[in-house]
């Protein structure tokens, strides 16, 4: 297919090579140095998308990163992107494109009835018709129809790639300014990172062939100092690269485009598809320009209108024109620019329509000589043609801007380009916490007070328009910058002449909501957002339903909330609010400005931290001969734990139920290498744990072990474990798995922020050992086998701890028990551990030792009623509430002590630990069931009591059992209580959290 | 993210750290003689100033020490180091004000 609107000559593409590429199906050519597009322009396609709300056709309606409409879904699952501004999209050869949230097709898109029915839906109707409870029915369709592109559903393919960087200076944009800037600092030696999200250097210049620098086309001095900084040793250039983010202390995040502009077939392997980048920048210089605002008319959203400033683009850069006939509106010097392109393209310019009363800059004054037709005091009160502009309508607007006389006089056009002014882009600025001034001579918001230290903002996104102005500005803040960090410059500020005028887009006439025949709102839309559908009546509704501040009218009518967040709409926004309310722009003031700048793939976030890598894993001496006996593992924390080891034909219940009742029958192995420990030495250490613990551990004897709880400052339980004492100033402390790494900091910070006078040493030693528990019956018999140590309870009783060896290797035997069973704790430095745990297998045999889970585990403690911290306790969580008085010491003070008595913890009705016993001994209550005193005539609301917190089948009592915390549940000992399923209702009855050997003479052996 | 200096490492990255809130919360020597409303007022209520902050910080992930930090929670512009145990340097006057 001809490229028909490609100019014969001009724009910066290489004509010798064609780029076969599919929109929609259809085929079409491009050069390389088109985006997709300036290559779809040039075949004369301008609708390319329905929108968001309405499913209006839309076109393309600018040539960069502000693109509002222009939004496509590329390429195929996997490797498809939904969102994509095609503004932005280089062209490859063997793209593919396709137009999203139209059905069936761009042309004919059935929800476009809701635009026939748009007056019954403005800003706010989806929450005031479709509130709860219904609006979960809606939920679905609604944003089914109201929907952008699709995420792909595959896993993502590619390789993603994270740095990081620091440099001196670190320039934001490769515009004039940004050049000017890069080149002052490069030369002094310093570091120089530049970024530009384009392909190519030189921003606003790509579009201003006719621009001279120092007497020579402007192409020649970017080509020039491209060179330059090549040869600059410490400067790197990274392009098609964004800075989507300015973060504290001068951290700014850069996305790097790698790969993505390449053929499919053409795409290096060895390199990632996108690169993020973290830079930490000494300074930071802004150089990203500014963006074009449109004006808001009526039916400004047709195919065939777009900004001035994409007109002059698509024509000087891409040598493509963007209609046959043309119409500019303007309220600026700006419009004749592109009017002036237009006509010196060969576009039949049929008029420039002018808000201001009088055109008389140096622009406006070439068009006049020129012949351009020119009606100043008009606006286009607007347009028609449905996929494509076909008409605009103009009339003479009163003196105050407020209305216009007449019906409207058509000019047939097919491309309405508009300008009313320019926005400096501060999106960087304003992350970055720096406050803005609106500045009434340019009527735009720019720069005022930088809150990050070494940072700079120049050029246009200063609001520095003059291009001799901005290159001044630039070379010397780089200078500036320079300087401060530590290179010596010598240079001169540069004076560089250039053809363009200062004021060349000034001044302006100030009128944000253009009127037309007819009311607001009756008979066409104003739109403001065109992403979000959000029009000019939309903003007048949100303040007649009383929003007055800016942000509040934001989120009501979702007002630059779209992916482009609204960087051609914001500031039309706060204008028209400001008109209506009577109010300057400055006084109704900006929103907040957040990262990205523009969108950043998952993927990029990713980088290579995904499946394997997503996590550390920590594993435990032993875990080889768990994976060869099969086990299944459970995560807890970043280890791999054992959680059960089914034999053939056996499922989960199964194998747990064999592996609970073995350890209480004959004798299990636990491997339980993962739970903290941490060895606290130091003449202080009895007295420091006594302060941590809610028992006291100084009075232990050396060889003896004891339970302890830890409670933080509120009171609440915290973690739990046993600690030894080894010797008179040493001690050794278990945590829970989860825990050990909070504990151990919770034990440093009180060391060094609060008791600096304690010697007490800390150290983490969890996996210096490895840790296996036989438990059961037998589990005497079988440690006899391996040791010479004396087992009998005298010389070695419940909660003490004897060192010996275990099959030849030095051990610590700990006798402590969390089954309830007669249990050993054996502890042998981690490289021994598997030697020894095969031993303990091989010798066990004959009791038909069995090795459990953590799922087993869970089961056996269950049983007893021990709690499990993080299971039975949430941090709301008191000793009182689990009935563990026993172990609060009231002979000293503790963390966490002083809160046990404040009211709210004595509170009768607080939620206890209590056990549960379904009526039907053989239904298992879900873990975290609600639990509910009655099981008919329930209407809503229904007081819940409390929540199941372990629930199990447990083979032992033969029935099921459960742990709950229920409100004042202590009391309540042989309650019915009813635990409310979505499909069906269980009773259960209270008990005492306890329901195995509750004499406890099994611990004995 | 911030750039910590921290007094034995030099400057970090914010993701090396934890936070420890407020600094100079001394804990009550004699909690009973502490009435609830005293108590609690220790355990949970905090500053949150618009301007300098001290506050205490962590190097978890280098040398595992506390320290305090003087920062300004409108730039984020850590103004002082210094250690724990210690009264607060003089501050210069924020600058945007
Ligand atoms: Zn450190």
């Amino acid at each position: 297919m001809p490229q028909s609107f490609r100019l014969p000559e001009g724009g910066l593409i290489d004509r010798a090579r064609s780029l076969r590429f599919t929109f929609d199906g259809r085929s079409f050519d491009g050069h390389p140095g088109d985006t997709l597009a300036s290559a779809l322009l040039a075949n004369g396609v301008h609708l390319v998308a329905r929108s968001f709300k309405y499913h209006r056709p839309r076109g393309i309606f600018s040539a960069g990163a502000e693109e509002p409409n222009a939004l496509v879904q590329l390429g195929e699952d996997p490797r498809t992107d939904p969102n994509q501004r095609a503004t932005q999209v280089e062209l490859f050869d063997g793209l593919s494109a396709k137009a999203q949230h139209c059905w069936p097709s761009l042309e004919v898109d059935f929800n476009q009835v809701t635009s026939l029915a748009s007056r019954l839906i403005p800003s706010g109707f989806y929450y005031k018709t479709f509130m709860w409870p219904s609006w979960k029915y809606f939920e679905g369709p609604i944003r089914r129809a109201a929907g952008l592109g699709k995420a792909p559903r595959l896993p993502d393919p590619d390789r993603y790639d994270k740095c990081f960087a620091h440099c001196d200076v670190l320039v934001v944009g490769g515009g004039p300014a940004g050049l000017a800037a890069a080149l002052a600092a490069g030369r002094t030696g310093a570091r120089v990172i530049l970024v530009e999200q384009d392909n190519r250097l030189g921003g606003s210049l790509l579009s201003a062939p006719e621009t001279q620098i120092e007497g020579a086309p402007s192409a020649d001095w970017v080509r020039e100092a491209e060179a330059e900084l090549a040869t600059l040793p410490e400067v790197k250039v990274l392009k098609r690269t964004t800075c989507f983010a300015y973060y504290d202390h001068n951290l700014l995040g850069l996305l790097e485009k790698v790969t993505d502009h390449y053929a499919p077939y053409d795409r290096p392997a060895e390199l990632p598809r996108q690169r993020m980048w973290r830079v930490r920048a000494g300074h930071v210089i802004l150089a990203t320009g500014a963006i074009e605002r449109p004006l808001v008319f009526r039916d400004n959203d047709r195919p065939g209108i777009m900004l001035a400033s994409a007109a002059s683009s698509y024509l000087n850069r891409w040598a493509v024109k963007p209609g046959s006939r043309a119409v500019v509106f303007t309220n600026n010097e700006g419009g004749y620019r592109a009017a002036l392109d237009l006509k010196s393209r060969g576009v039949d310019l049929a008029a420039v329509i002018d808000l201001q009363l009088a055109a008389e800059g140096p622009l406006s004054r070439r068009a006049r000589d020129e012949g351009i037709p020119i009606k100043t005091g008009y606006a286009v009160t607007g347009t028609s043609g449905h996929l494509r502009l076909k008409k605009v309508f103009v009339a003479p607007l009163d003196g105050a801007g407020k209305r216009v006389f007449g019906g409207g006089e058509p000019i047939e056009a097919d491309l309405l380009v508009s300008s009313g002014g320019w926005n400096p882009t501060v999106h960087l600025f304003c992350q970055s916490k720096g406050t803005l001034e609106w500045d009434d001579s340019l009527a735009c918001f720019r720069p005022d007070a930088s809150m990050q230290r070494n940072q700079a903002v120049v050029g246009a996104a200063n609001g520095t328009f003059g291009l001799s102005s901005v290159l001044v500005e630039a070379h010397a803040a780089a200078l500036a910058a320079a300087d401060a960090a530590g290179f010596s410059t010598g240079g001169e500020a540069s004076t560089a002449p250039t053809s363009v005028e200062e004021r060349d887009f000034l001044p302006m006439r100030e009128i944000y909501l253009v009127p037309s025949i007819k009311p607001l709102g009756q008979g066409g839309k104003h739109f403001v957002d065109q992403q979000h559908d959000v029009t000019a009546a939309d903003l007048l509704l949100a303040m007649r339903e009383g929003y007055r501040s800016i942000e509040h009218v934001k989120r009501y009518t979702t007002t630059g909330m779209a992916t482009d967040q609204g960087k051609t709409s914001n500031v039309a926004a706060i204008g028209i609010v400001a008109e209506h309310l009577g109010k300057t722009v400055p006084e109704v003031g900006v929103t907040t400005f957040r990262p990205p700048y523009t969108a950043v793939t998952f993927g990029a976030f990713a980088g290579r931290d995904v499946d394997d890598f997503l996590d550390p894993e920590r594993t435990t001496p032993m875990h080889a001969w768990h994976r060869a006996h099969g086990a299944a593992f459970e995560d807890v924390g970043q280890w791999k734990r054992a959680w059960y080891y089914p034999q053939a034909g056996e499922d989960m219940a199964a194998a747990v139920n064999r592996e609970v009742k073995a350890a209480r029958d004959s004798v299990g192995i636990l491997d339980a290498s993962t739970l903290g420990k941490i060895e606290i030495r130091g003449p202080d250490a009895g007295v420091f744990l006594d302060r941590i613990y809610t028992n006291v551990f100084s009075t232990l004897k050396v060889g003896r072990a004891r339970y302890g709880l830890m409670l933080k400052e509120d009171g609440m339980v915290f973690d739990d474990g046993v600690t030894t004492r080894l010797a008179e100033d040493r001690y050794l402390m278990t945590t829970t798995t989860g825990g050990a790494a909070n504990v151990m900091s919770w034990l440093e910070e009180w060391l060094q922020t609060e008791w600096p006078d304690l010697k007490v040493y800390l150290t983490s030693v969890t996996e210096q050992w490895a840790t296996m528990t036989i438990s059961g019956p037998n589990a005497r018999a079988l440690l006899a086998e391996l040791t010479e140590l004396d087992l009998s309870t005298d010389s070695f009783p419940h909660m003490s701890m004897a060192e010996g060896e275990v099959a030849g290797v030095k051990a610590r035997i700990f006798r402590i028990s969390f089954t309830g069973e007669l249990s050993y704790e054996i502890n042998v430095p981690s490289r021994y551990g598997l030697a020894v745990w095969q031993a303990l297998i091989r010798v066990g045999q004959k009791y038909a030792i069995t090795p459990y889970g953590t799922e087993a585990m869970h089961v056996l403690r269950a049983e007893k009623g021990f709690i499990i911290v993080g299971q039975e306790t949430d941090g709301s969580v008191t000793p009182l509430d689990l009935g563990m008085n026993w172990i609060v010491s009231k002979k000293k003070d503790f963390l966490g002590r002083r809160s046990l008595s404040r009211p709210d913890m004595l509170k009768a009705d607080r939620k206890q630990l209590v056990g549960l016993l379904t009526e039907d001994g053989r239904e298992v209550l879900p873990e975290g069931a609600q639990l509910v005193e009655s099981n008919h005539d329930i209407r809503p609301p229904i007081p819940m009591v409390g929540h199941v917190t372990s629930s199990y089948w447990s083979p032992n009592c033969g029935q099921s059992i459960a742990l709950a915390l229920v409100k004042g549940g202590r009391d309540r000992m042989g309650e019915r209580l009813y635990a409310a399923l979505p499909d069906r209702t269980i009773s259960c009855t209270v008990t005492e959290p306890l329901f195995f050997d509750k004499t406890g003479e099994r611990l004995h052996g | 993210m911030l750039l910590i200096p921290c007094p034995h490492c030099g400057p970090r990255a914010e993701i090396e750290f934890s936070y420890g809130g407020e600094a100079h919360i001394a804990r009550p020597e004699e909690p009973d003689e502490l009435t609830d409303q005293e108590w609690s007022d220790y355990v949970f209520m905090r500053r949150n100033p618009k301007g300098v902050v001290l506050e205490r910080w962590v190097h978890a992930h280098g040398c595992r020490r506390w320290f305090n930090a003087a920062r300004d929670t409108v730039t984020y512009e850590i103004l002082a180091i210094y250690p724990m145990g210690q009264n607060p340097p003089e501050l210069p006057e924020p600058r945007y004000l």
